[in-house]
């Protein structure tokens, strides 16, 4: 099974605060990512992005002078690039494409364009019957998945909360990370923070930064003629669940499970084989319920299975080494820069938060509310 | 709260849409293999048919399936805290909706609640949901 494509480039672009527009993010990530394989503009064939303008793939393409034969803008959120890998291996395979740039940026803090609210379509049914209740969209689904998962597991917020305890701790070793100089987060930080849409505070969502990043894929073949050790696409896997907040039965089951059990198949791995997990957080329950999904430990397990300083540096299950979207970056859509994490972990660029001896990684994006799920296996070319 | 703003009912909603200005809460069911569901919708997701979808109304008994009590209003115009919840209704479906109540700590995961109605300044009106409790 596994797949014949390896990732041969991973760059972010400028991270934080900005003030840069989303193309100039865009071209940042694309270039620096070309240089990091040791390519330029002219070998790119293929191009996935989405969330610069309604036809996302032809504006970037126009503006880096490209005409690509291959292209994709599907849009779910968060795990898109994961999906983008699955596209793209598929797309190198068949011959569509030999040289695939996938690249996402985004600059809303600069531009102060997150809102609270739901970002709604007038025609489309959550308009009529969910947004005239006020959820906050997405924090409010999310938080209702906390509650319904404390409730029914008996677990609690200071469980909860050391995901972001964790994810801090994992940026105060990466320089890049939005929260590297900040210090330390407690337990009772996490729980003391304003209030959000219970049981989650500020502290238990991510951050709202600009950033964004691309990763370059070519054959494996082609790959090891390349200036960086190639990371092989091992599995790919996704699936999609709901749009609106009543369709999921069970808001701890979701889409995760499907998504990476055929990730792993595909690789012809199980979660015991993963050194090192990407995993999206975009709220601290993203990562509880995203952990049980894949399997790494049974359901309602996470929240006790997360503590003792498994998930933190050193631990013996690292899990979103560069700080994650809860204290690195969080550019609306998190999944392209787990993909850089995973990539450079395999390939030990990391310095002080260096997983020793990572030869699988994990990414799992989420998009929306738990709505799309995308799982991409990669490995060291050992 | 102040009212909301609610887009007109299209060809599939507007029933439900003008059962609310009676004070009625509809469910969608489809006649060829009895499935209920919401929001409606132009077909039945279980078996498919598009042309026996008709209405059950619902009692208004359920209870709360999920909540959260909301701090940070997504606009100005919004008093916090209030209850963004989902319901099961009796008949089957989740709702999403409010749960209206001077004390949002007292809600709970399957408290009993009961259908009343926030009105639209257009004659329709929101079905909102009431702890049992505070009866």
């Amino acid at each position: 099974m596994t797949t014949s494509v390896a990732v041969v480039g991973a760059a972010e672009s400028d991270l934080g605060v900005t003030s840069t527009s989303v193309l100039g993010l865009q071209v940042q990530a694309v270039i620096r990512a070309l240089a990091d394989a040791g390519l330029s503009l002219s070998d790119v064939d293929g191009l996935a992005t989405n969330g610069i303008s309604r036809f996302s793939t032809t504006q970037l393409a126009e503006y880096l002078g490209l005409q690509p034969t291959w292209s994709d803008s599907t849009f779910v959120g968060g795990c898109a690039p994961q999906m983008y890998v699955a596209r793209a291996v598929q797309a190198i395979e068949a011959g569509q494409a030999s040289t695939v740039v996938i690249s996402f940026a985004s600059n809303q803090r600069s531009a102060r364009s997150r809102s609270l609210g739901a970002v709604v379509e007038t025609t489309m049914p959550e308009a009529q019957f969910e947004t005239p209740y006020a959820p906050l969209y997405p924090i409010s689904y999310y938080a209702m998945a906390a509650q319904q998962y404390l409730d029914r597991y008996g677990a609690t917020r200071e469980q909860l909360a050391e995901v972001a305890v964790a994810a801090r701790e994992w940026a105060l070793l990466n320089p890049k990370a939005f929260r590297y100089g900040s210090g330390p987060l407690g337990v009772d930080d996490v729980l003391t923070a304003p209030m959000v849409s219970t049981p989650l505070t500020t502290a238990d969502c991510c951050l709202v930064t600009d950033g964004g990043g691309a990763v370059v894929l070519t054959s494996l073949d082609r790959a090891r003629d390349l200036r960086r050790p190639p990371v092989r696409v091992l599995g790919y896997g996704e699936c999609l669940t709901n749009t609106s907040m009543t369709a999921m039965d069970d808001l701890t089951l979701t889409g995760a499970e499907a998504s990476s059990r055929a990730a792993f198949k595909r690789a012809g791995l199980g979660p015991s084989d993963v050194d090192v997990a990407e995993v999206y957080d975009s709220f601290t329950i993203t990562v509880l319920l995203t952990l049980e999904a894949v399997g790494f430990c049974g359901r309602g397990e996470a929240a006790s299975w997360v503590q003792g300083g498994r998930i933190r540096p050193g631990g013996a299950f690292p899990l979103d080494t560069s700080g994650g979207g809860l204290s690195y970056c969080h550019p609306g859509q998190f999944g392209v820069l787990l993909l850089v994490e995973a990539v450079r972990q395999l390939r030990g660029e990391c310095g002080d938060r260096q997983v020793p001896g990572a030869e699988v990684a994990l990414a799992h994006g989420t998009g929306g509310i738990l709505s799309a799920h995308g799982t991409v296996l990669l490995g060291a070319d050992r | 709260m102040s009212d909301p703003q609610v887009p007109a009912g299209d060809e599939v909603t507007t029933p439900w849409w003008d059962a609310t200005r009676e004070r009625r809460l509809l469910v969608q069911e489809c006649g060829a293999c009895a499935t209920r569901q919401h929001p409606p919708r132009a077909v039945c997701t279980r078996c498919g048919d598009l042309g026996h979808l008709g209405w059950v109304t619902a009692s208004g008994r359920g209870t709360v399936d999920a909540f959260t009590v909301v701090h940070r209003a997504p606009l100005p115009e919004l008093a916090t805290p209030y209850v963004v919840a989902r319901v099961r209704l009796a008949e089957g479906p989740l709702l999403l909706t409010n749960i209206v109540t001077e004390n949002p700590g007292t809600v709970t995961a399957a408290s009993p609640v009961r259908l009343d109605w926030r009105a639209l300044p257009d004659g329709r009106a929101l079905p909102v949901f009431r702890l049992l409790q505070e009866d």
